[in-house]
């Protein structure tokens, strides 16, 4: 009986067992797939056809402390912007005028999180919005709420530089109202101007010109201002002992503010008939074109004296020795400090930076141009005591780890940087 | 008023200047100012050229010692001055640029001017190393000092300096020529540069209120009889 129901039952198991083993070969293979899928997920998107996830938490905000046309946007990228998944391609960034019109205002790589619209209207009222672009399918972001562009008239990033530049221009007029008032005040002597009369003189004596070369830069640069103001005491000595004065220039503005400067000095000497335009001459604004004329009138002319004030750059060694093989006593001066060796080296005397702005108030010896050199000393001292203090708390905080000169160090950073934008 | 008025635009623009770097407003105006100065100078270049050729024909005319170099200085003047402003010999039209390769200007700029310039300054390193014996003498004890920091960094920077003190153990490598000469470059000498620099920065601000001020008025022809 087992045996006889068994044949035919046997032969329904059999196929039985088969399909479930089918059954399960399907549900195994599709499992399989099905995982295989979730692997490749991790490599390639699942379907390209499908937009990108798009950008989320996007936030328009008005920029700090500008004219009013920028506007500065954040966002967290799709979370298809992985390089791994090859998802997104870049980002757009559209933004809604007024009147409804979108407008694309810049294309980013993919990582982006940030970007600042300019060149806006001030006062004026936008909406943005961000799109993720994948391979020929994009997704918008929501759009931000309207964001108004705002004014604002003072740069407060900057109120480090505001106060420092407050204490030292207000520390430089309280002392030239004290000047004024006729207090007394001491200035250190500066061997390089202490030498302007001597250098003077030995061109008298030896009945030669002197040379002035104000340096090659134009007259927006206030160290050719420098040598102007400094011109014009050593031109009045000049007319004066009625010696000879050669100022070859490189630059046209420079020209006709020396002769200016020359002519009031020969005024102030009492002797106007004898300035002459000639005195000063434009030789080319071409740098080693001006190098190799002056060069030649110093060769060829022997001046007593040679005067190098102003701004210079790689032709002040070449001035400086041709004039020092001519056997003139040269005094020299420039705020280029790359240019100050070479002085140093060749020159008999040499003012050091801040020298040269400080010659033309101790020379003329006024009361109000002292006072804002002893005004300028208040800012040097506060330099000093900011860099002692900086030393000693990077100093004591490596030593100790202590917070509290941590804190020092970053305040006396904060407050000797210029924050940009 | 010859005085009162360049006196009264300095002081405008000169504190129109500051307040223009605290307020973004008003910092296109301070750039506008600048540009206001290039216009002024591009005027100011016709005075130069002026004064050039007056003084140099003047020298020719009178024969005056060296009146050779006249003739060079007025011939390249005005050849220059003719291929820039009628634009002699350029390819194309005259909207091409002066400057475009094949034109007089540009030729005469790269073949004659550019290789002038080139050698004035390749005269420099004979110049440096006679500027440089002069001051490394020991005449006392800072231009010692002077003289042994530079020798120090010019044998650090020469393969030279390295094989003189590589047998110096590990521990002591600072006191190698080349680590020596970094040290000098990078601190001592660091720290002096930012002192001027300092200086220069304060002598600029009381140099330019002054200027501000009105305190000095040389450089405006100041009457000071």
């Amino acid at each position: 009986m087992i045996a006889r129901r068994s044949t035919p039952d046997s032969g329904t198991c059999g196929s039985l067992r088969i399909s479930t083993f089918c059954l399960f070969l399907l549900l195994g293979v599709a499992a399989q797939l099905s995982a295989q899928e979730g692997a490749v997920d991790t490599t390639t998107r699942s379907n390209p056809q499908i937009p990108p996830a798009p950008v989320t938490s996007l936030i328009a905000e008005d920029f700090n402390y500008d004219d009013g046309e920028n506007i500065m946007l954040t966002w967290v990228p799709s979370i298809d912007d992985q390089p791994a998944i090859g998802g997104v391609t870049g980002y757009q960034v559209f933004q809604i005028r007024n009147d409804g019109v979108p407008e694309k205002l810049a294309d980013l790589l993919p990582g982006a999180n940030s970007f600042r619209a300019q060149d806006l209207q001030i006062d004026s009222t936008y909406r943005f919005y961000v799109v993720a672009l994948a391979d020929g399918v994009s997704s918008e972001s929501i759009r931000t709420a309207p964001i108004r562009t705002e004014r604002e008239w003072i740069d407060w990033n900057l109120w480090n530089l505001m106060l420092i530049t407050l204490i030292i221009g207000g520390a430089i007029i309280v002392f030239i109202e004290t000047a004024k008032r006729g207090k007394k005040l001491f200035v250190r002597k500066i061997a390089g101007l202490e030498a302007v009369d001597e250098a003077i003189g030995r061109a008298t004596e030896m009945g030669r010109p002197i040379l002035y070369i104000p340096g090659i830069q134009d007259m927006d640069d206030v160290q050719t201002l420098a040598a102007l103001t400094i011109l014009g005491r050593v031109a009045e000595h000049v007319a004066t002992y009625d010696i000879k004065i050669r100022m070859p220039v490189s630059r046209s503005l420079v020209m006709t503010a020396a002769r200016e400067t020359i002519k009031a000095s020969y005024q102030a000497a009492g002797r106007p008939d004898a300035y002459s335009e000639d005195m000063v001459s434009y030789v080319t604004d071409e740098q080693f074109g001006y190098v190799a004329a002056v060069s030649g009138i110093m060769v060829r002319e022997k001046p007593a004296t040679v005067f190098l004030l102003g701004a210079f750059m790689a032709e002040s060694l070449i001035l400086a020795e041709t004039g020092n093989s001519v056997g003139a006593i040269q005094i020299a001066g420039t705020a280029r400090p790359a240019q100050l060796p070479f002085f140093v080296a060749a020159c008999d005397f040499t003012l050091i930076g801040e020298e040269l702005f400080a010659a033309s108030a101790y020379l003329s010896g006024e009361p109000r141009a002292l006072g804002s050199l002893k005004g300028q000393d208040v800012g040097k001292a506060i330099a000093m005591v900011a860099v002692v203090l900086g030393m000693a708390a990077v100093t004591l905080y490596s030593l100790t780890e202590g917070g509290a000169f941590k804190s020092v160090a970053d305040w006396l950073h904060t407050m000797f940087t210029i924050a940009s934008d | 008023m010859r005085r009162e008025i360049p006196l009264g635009i300095t002081i405008f623009v000169g504190f129109l200047a500051i307040v223009s770097f605290f307020s973004p407003p008003l910092e296109a105006l301070g750039e506008d100012f600048t540009l206001f100065f290039d216009i002024i100078a591009v005027f100011a270049f016709f005075l130069g050229g002026g004064n050039l050729v007056r003084i140099h024909a003047n020298k020719l005319i009178k024969k005056k010692p060296d009146w050779i170099y006249s003739i060079v200085a007025l011939l390249g003047f005005f050849v220059m001055l003719a291929a820039g402003l009628f634009k002699i010999g350029n390819p194309g039209d005259i909207s091409t640029s002066v400057t475009a390769p094949g034109s007089l200007f540009a030729m005469l700029y790269y073949n004659l001017n550019l290789p002038l310039g080139s050698t004035m300054y390749a005269l420099l390193a004979f110049y440096v190393a006679s500027a440089s014996y002069r001051a490394f003498r020991a005449k006392n004890r800072e231009a010692t000092v002077l003289l042994l920091a530079a020798f120090v960094i010019l044998l650090g920077s020469t393969p030279f300096g390295t094989v003189l003190t590589s047998w110096i153990p590990d521990s002591f490598d600072f006191l190698e020529i080349p680590n020596l000469a970094v040290w000098i470059m990078s601190s001592p000498n660091l720290a002096g540069q930012r002192a001027i620099l300092i200086g220069i920065g304060l002598g600029v601000v009381s140099m330019s209120l002054r200027l501000i001020l009105g305190i000095e008025r040389t450089y405006l022809g100041e009457d000071r009889g």
